[in-house]
């Protein structure tokens, strides 16, 4: 019985610990938008939505709240997680609301203030509104932002986080989205041991400065650096997965020659995003050096570009891949701004 | 833009008010419950209509004109929806009023937006970014659809998929805008969208929600609106 209660004692103690733990706020430093010189320009403009503390800590709390969901068991956390840099740890393709599966993968979130378009089909034309898509598609949130609204509404919790974010009770979908985009957005990373190299504060090894040679060579031309994204579209040479019959942008534009092209995917912490590819069916990167290698470019409809590739060899590959586990950033990952507030 | 005006100035300017009449042929448009026929002699009930309707302008002899900033929703089961008012409209005497049918580039791709373009109000596609224009739906037994329903979500901003239509309706007579306080009447003939200059067989295309296929329905729609009547309100 003394054990008991003492169990108690000590359960309680620690909630008040994680409790108070929870409430270090973020402050003004943790909002300023940073970024290397070597970066471009940023294409989302946080000009049309001012950064603010407040407005930050109520994204984070709406990007781990399965409140978004129809049926509250799913947040953009559940398929977004920190530990995989914001990519789904394991799946090859998103899980939603009742079990349901999704047709693609969860791509990792970071740098997204550099793309010009979202999805893997760059149907989406703007950061504010692509959280739109996995809240209301029935295999993800299946929920609707009318009735968001009225939930968060009914929420004291929200009622004071928007009054503290905005000034005034209004709780509208453009808050909610621009909300929800200051905590993506920020989301920027810039730090990995690669970055650190490039700006002379790091070595890399000889095995990793042949493999950065060879995806200079033999993969930039699309995985452009410094963001290893040249924000186009392709057809990898994938055989197509008559399952899913995923035809890619040709989706969008009903268009032939955009039959099988997916974005180029930026690469970096793909040390941590797997499985690879829009469809999850690589669980590797070993896969996915054999899928340039041999395979890519047998597809009759596979792009050009792929054919300068060639064989690569064992050394290559491992070179190469020993090159992908430098874009891993562990101060990105390791970012308190990002993590689950509930468990700060 | 308009030029600053003091507040002498102010005085000197109107108001109009733009009402949309919503008519099928000479028949007043009621939703659900009255029975209509297009020219191949299919009947055909309205279930839903809207659109949206921006850049109101006045335009003046001279090539002047008074631009109203902003976009609306027009839709026929809210009557306030159908009234705009233009306000603070400088003196002087107009001879047309155009506006476009649709949601022009810049605001298809600004982002989260509030008011008319609240994406809450149904008319915005989340996985191909863009707002629907207008969309018209109703029931046909030509129609082949599940509950014969017919579906016509018509959108599309980017050339050559673009269904953003420019409308232009000269008055009679040119109107003074003074303080006297004028309704512009606008009557929107939803049997033009069936029909003028493409008939549509309800039997054959009885859904479109795509950009692709909306051009037919868009060109249709450019058409519907004619100018009733300039009512002084007194």
């Amino acid at each position: 019985m003394k054990n008991k209660l003492l169990i108690f004692f000590v359960i309680i103690v620690s909630f008040g610990f994680i409790r108070k733990l929870s409430e270090s706020p973020v402050t003004k430093n943790d909002v300023v938008l940073k970024y290397p010189v070597s970066f471009p320009k940023p294409l989302y403009n946080f000009e049309q939505n001012k950064l603010s503390p407040e407005i930050f800590t109520l994204g984070r709390k709406l990007f781990y709240d399965p409140i978004l969901s129809k049926d509250s068991s799913t947040s953009c956390e559940s398929c977004h997680q920190r530990p995989a840099a914001f990519a789904h740890i394991d799946h090859a393709l998103s899980h939603g609301i009742n079990s349901r599966i999704g047709t693609r993968n969860v791509p990792a979130l970071q740098n997204l203030i550099w793309k010009d378009a979202f999805m893997w089909d760059g149907g989406v034309n703007h950061l504010e509104v692509q959280a739109i898509n996995p809240i209301t598609n029935p295999d993800e949130m299946g929920e609707s932002l009318e009735n968001i609204i009225n939930k968060l509404r009914r929420n004291k919790e929200y009622a004071t986080l928007f009054r503290k974010a905005y000034r005034d009770s209004i709780i509208n979908s453009e808050r909610i989205l621009k909300a929800l985009t200051q905590f993506t957005g920020l989301m920027i990373s810039a730090n990995s041991r690669y970055d650190r190299y490039i700006s002379g504060k790091d070595t890399f090894s000889d095995q990793e400065k042949n493999g950065l040679d060879l995806f200079r060579k033999k993969c930039a031309s699309c995985h452009k650096e410094p963001l290893f994204t040249d924000n186009s579209y392709h057809n990898n040479g994938l055989k197509p997965d008559s399952s899913l019959n995923d035809k890619g942008r040709a989706k969008l534009s009903a268009i032939e020659k955009d039959n099988y092209k997916f974005k180029i995917p930026g690469l970096r912490n793909i040390e941590l995003t797997f499985p690879y590819m829009h469809d999850g069916r690589f669980r590797k990167l070993k896969d996915v050096m054999n899928h340039y290698s041999e395979s890519a470019n047998k597809n009759m409809d596979s792009d050009e570009k792929l054919k300068g590739i060639g064989s690569l060899s064992d050394k290559e590959k491992k070179d190469i891949i020993a090159f992908l586990l430098t874009l891993t950033d562990r101060e990105f990952l390791n970012d308190k701004r990002f993590a689950d507030p509930n468990f700060r | 833009m308009l030029p600053k005006l003091n507040h002498a100035q102010l005085s000197n300017q109107g108001k109009l008010c733009i009402v949309f009449d919503h008519s099928v042929g000479n028949k007043a448009l009621a939703l659900d419950t009255v029975n209509y026929q297009n020219e191949s002699g299919q009947n055909f009930t309205i279930t839903n209509f809207k659109y949206y309707i921006g850049q109101v302008q006045l335009n003046r002899p001279d090539g002047t004109y008074y631009k109203s900033e902003g976009y609306h929703l027009v839709q026929e089961d809210e009557a306030e929806s159908k009234k705009i008012i233009l306000d603070n409209i400088p003196q002087a005497s107009y001879t047309s009023v155009s506006f476009i049918v649709g949601v022009d580039s810049l605001h298809n791709c600004s982002g989260a937006q509030s008011g008319a373009l609240d994406p809450t109000n149904g008319m915005f596609w989340a996985w191909n970014t863009g707002y629907i224009f207008l969309k018209l739906e109703g029931k046909s037994p030509a129609s082949p659809n599940p509950g014969h329903i017919f579906e016509y979500h018509i959108g599309g901003y980017k050339s050559p998929e673009n269904s953003i239509r420019n409308i232009s309706l000269p008055f009679e007579n040119p109107l003074a805008i003074d303080q006297t306080k004028y309704s512009l009447i606008i009557r929107a003939d939803v049997s033009e969208i069936l029909k003028n200059p493409n008939k549509i067989d309800l039997s054959k295309t009885s859904t479109i929600s795509d950009t692709r296929n909306a051009g037919i329905i868009a060109d249709n729609y450019s058409d519907m609106f004619s100018l009733k009547e300039i009512r002084n309100e007194k």
